[in-house]
């Protein structure tokens, strides 16, 4: 993990997390999963912080709940950036050609899938069928969706987004 | 008010028929599942509500996916005494025309789909049909005539894209819930009975009977589990989508009856997190079902307790798996284990679980209402009652299908889904995702059932299908599926961790262009052995599609290794955009779009092609409608 810098200065809401464990999820251990996922809502990935700080109020061995975090595609252990792009590489998009989307965007944005630009404004991350599959091929940013894509509509899509 | 009897659900139903199909004014329905909503039914429906909520006589109400996606936004227009009429592609502007144009008796011809002529569901058939009273629209097919639906008989879609599906009193009213009242007062094994003759087998991929499944869960003691596999993890299906969000009464009400057969308090609906809508509709009416007391403590005031509480995944394909979904459902790391003790005896929290996938439990409740034989007189020996496919991929018509097991292959593709488009040649269908295998152009005529299917080297799985056309090249979709698998294994077991490994090693390689003289028999024997020693059912099948594209298309893989050729134009190093001068036309069409400026030349004259600023992506060879591109 190389986010050290952006942990540092990362002001966790104590009362926020316990909102989560405590009330939402009642200290369950059996809601782990979606125990991070409400983690990773609120600060849009996983601050190690507070997996310590779950690991105790819930009673995991933080081992544990990395070797969750780190098993499920959609958590992140990284800071992510503003807009989260999730290009769908499913079947009926592949055969649709999802993999010239793919490629136009790591061309444009600079990155590999799971990596956030070096401005923060957007990350990378392919998903694997989000059930859209008529739109095919698809890509989300945040929770708009653009359907029938071709590569060169990419560069305007994302100049919708600051 | 808390439900006790069938007379309390007919009070309900009673209340809202007219709300369903003779309502007051006129009623708007927009299709508003995920696919809808993706293709712009949310500002449809946002600007339906600013221009006519306020109106007098006018409701604009939502309903799940009618399944022919490809015509979507769809929404219905329905006023008493007039046929009811389904616009497609509809958009924020057209909508207000095609409102008021209804209310004048104008239809706008090229919006409509069809019009309906029986609204009601197969549970509903003692009411009568509402439109046999209203004089057709002229000039208008029947939406039961045209093609996409013509075939199909809908049990497990029965109510998406005909209900609300936030209004538990619209489910009530198409009949729902009733089979649970009915099985209220059966006996268990007369419910197990019932199913088993129903013939209905699992519906998520593993074709295992169902009956047969509940019956030895029911044997086990201890605290028993009822699971909902919503974990959907198949790309390119998305069935189990489609009917939590058009239609998630109808799982609740097969898991309340399964709990009825097996003897359960306690279920759990494991849905995928790439489903934010299905969660939100399925908490929607998991609320709704227990504030009338159909679900929660002392249903319908017997003794009989069951709650069911939503578990989200996180990405996992593995957990699709039962022994891995089941791990996931207690917070732990999906990792299947092997079954030597099945889940039915040791599952969830180590008590007997019974699993079954989402379209399975939608099936349950008119099993019980109309009979076990009523559901096995549909489909084939061994395949009874109907199956929901996703038609996907190179298909005119794509979208939701439910039809008779035992159809061929050939009237699900070409008559339902209208061929490939833009004339191109069809090529194989693809069918049980990651597991599954593709199926050759030689048989189409196959009639469709889970025998039939193995007996070509597919599965049904969860019901994906996807159409594939010349420009797909098999090399790659073995390829693709491979690199998905190897993703997702969950490295547990070595067959599986590397042996999909080394076979996608060997894929990439030949669609790089370095393929060698025995690769394809090293495939085939590393394909046998991760199929004969993996731990699940991940890795029994990821062999599947690279077996059975070797099987059919090997002179694809011959020409990829031989001749570093990629006949579809797919594996970008061995192959090359030409400009056929006796095609090309001069329209510039393609050079406009060209992204490197490598298309040049006068109008009306043939273009050419510089090879060395060329890309490959395609644009041009998609952008011509000469077929003057050509792959070389």
């Amino acid at each position: 993990m190389n986010s050290s810098v952006s942990e540092a200065s990362l002001e966790l809401d104590y009362r926020e997390l316990d909102r989560i464990i405590g009330e939402d999820y009642q200290n369950d251990k059996e809601n782990l999963i979606m125990i991070l996922q409400a983690i990773q809502k609120t600060f849009n990935y996983l601050p190690r912080p507070a997996l310590s700080y779950l690991a105790v109020k819930i009673g995991v061995p933080l081992s544990q709940i990395y070797g969750v975090a780190t098993f499920y595609s959609t958590f992140s252990l990284e800071p992510r950036g503003r807009n989260i792009i999730s290009i769908c590489l499913g079947t009926a998009c592949h055969v649709r050609g999802g993999d010239r989307i793919h490629e136009t965007l790591v061309d444009q944005l600079k990155v590999q899938d799971g990596q956030t630009t070096s401005d923060n404004r957007f990350t990378l991350e392919s998903v694997r069928c989000i059930g859209c599959c008529s739109l095919g091929p698809v890509i989300k940013v945040n929770e708009d969706m653009y359907g029938h894509l071709k590569p060169d509509e990419i560069q305007s899509i994302l100049g919708r987004y600051e | 008010m808390i439900i006790t009897s069938t007379k309390d659900l007919d009070a309900i139903r009673q209340s809202c028929l007219s709300r369903l199909y003779t309502p007051e004014g006129v009623k708007v329905n927009i299709g508003m599942a995920s696919c809808g909503i993706a293709a712009g039914a949310q500002a449809s429906y946002n600007r339906a509500i600013q221009e006519f909520s306020t109106k007098q006589g006018i409701t604009i109400s939502q309903t799940g996916c009618i399944g022919f996606c490809e015509m979507e936004p769809l929404v219905e227009i329905v006023a008493q005494g007039k046929p009811r009429m389904m616009y497609h592609h509809m958009t924020e502007d057209k909508i207000v025309e095609a409102i008021n144009g209804y209310l004048v008796g104008d239809y706008h011809k090229k919006w409509i789909l069809g019009q309906m002529r029986d609204p009601r569901n197969l549970l509903e058939d003692q009411i009568p049909n509402p439109q046999d009273k209203i004089q057709p629209a002229e000039g208008f097919p029947f939406l039961e005539d045209i093609p996409f639906y013509a075939k199909q008989v809908k049990v497990a879609l029965r109510n998406c894209g005909y209900m609300d599906p936030d209004s538990i009193e619209e489910y009530i009213a198409r009949k729902g819930y009733y089979a649970f009242m009915k099985a209220l007062t059966m006996a268990p094994a007369d419910i197990i009975k019932t199913i088993k003759t129903s013939g209905l087998r699992g519906r998520g991929g593993g074709g295992f009977p169902t009956g047969i499944k509940w019956e030895s869960c029911a044997k086990h003691s201890g605290d028993r589990y009822i699971i909902c596999n919503a974990d959907e993890g198949d790309p390119g299906a998305y069935m189990d989508r489609s009917v939590l969000e058009g239609d998630p009464h109808s799982v609740l009400e097969g898991m309340l009856i399964a709990a009825l057969a097996i003897g359960s308090k306690q279920g759990f609906i494991y849905v995928r997190n790439e489903y934010p809508l299905a969660v939100k509709r399925l908490i929607t009416a998991i609320k709704e079902a227990e504030k009338i007391g159909l679900l929660g403590d002392h249903i319908a005031g017997t003794n009989f307790s069951f709650h069911i509480k939503i578990s989200r995944g996180a990405g996992a394909f593995v957990c699709g798996e039962s022994t891995a979904l089941m791990s996931s459902l207690e917070g732990h790391v999906g990792r299947p284990r092997a079954k030597y003790v099945h889940t039915v005896e040791k599952g969830f929290r180590d008590g007997p679980s019974n699993l079954n996938n989402v379209e399975t439990y939608a099936n349950v409740a008119p099993i019980i209402l109309k009979g076990g034989d009523w559901y096995a007189s549909m489909g084939t020996a061994n395949s009874k009652g109907t199956k929901v496919f996703s038609l996907v991929g190179k298909v005119i018509n794509t979208g939701l299908v439910e039809v008779p097991m035992g159809i061929p292959l050939k009237d699900i593709v070409f008559g339902i889904g209208g061929g490939v488009p833009r004339k191109k040649e069809f090529k194989a269908v693809q069918t049980g995702g990651p597991s599954g295998g593709c199926i050759p152009t030689r048989f189409l005529d196959l009639s469709v059932d889970y025998q039939k299917l193995a007996e070509v080297g597919s599965i049904m799985g969860s019901g994906g299908m996807i159409v594939m056309d010349q420009d797909t090249c098999m090399v790659d979709v073995a390829r693709y599926f491979l690199d998905f698998l190897k993703e997702e294994s969950c490295g547990q077991c070595n067959p599986c961790r590397e042996g999909i490994k080394q076979m996608l090693d060997i894929l990439t390689n030949i669609c790089q262009g370095n393929g060698k003289e025995g690769d394809i028999e090293l495939l085939e024997e590393l394909g046998t052995t991760i199929q004969r020693f993996s731990l699940c059912g991940l890795g029994t099948s990821a062999p599947n599609p690279v077996l059975t594209t070797i099987l059919y298309f090997r002179d694809e893989y011959e020409a990829h290794i031989r001749d570093k050729k990629c006949p579809a134009g797919v594996c970008k190093p061995l192959f090359h955009y030409e400009i056929d001068p006796e095609k090309c036309t001069g329209c510039h069409s393609c050079a406009k779009k060209c992204p490197q400026e490598a298309i040049t030349g006068e109008k009306k004259k043939p273009h050419q092609l510089d090879q060395s600023k060329c890309i490959k992506c395609g644009i041009c060879y998609d952008t011509c409608k000469f077929d003057a591109i050509v792959i070389r």
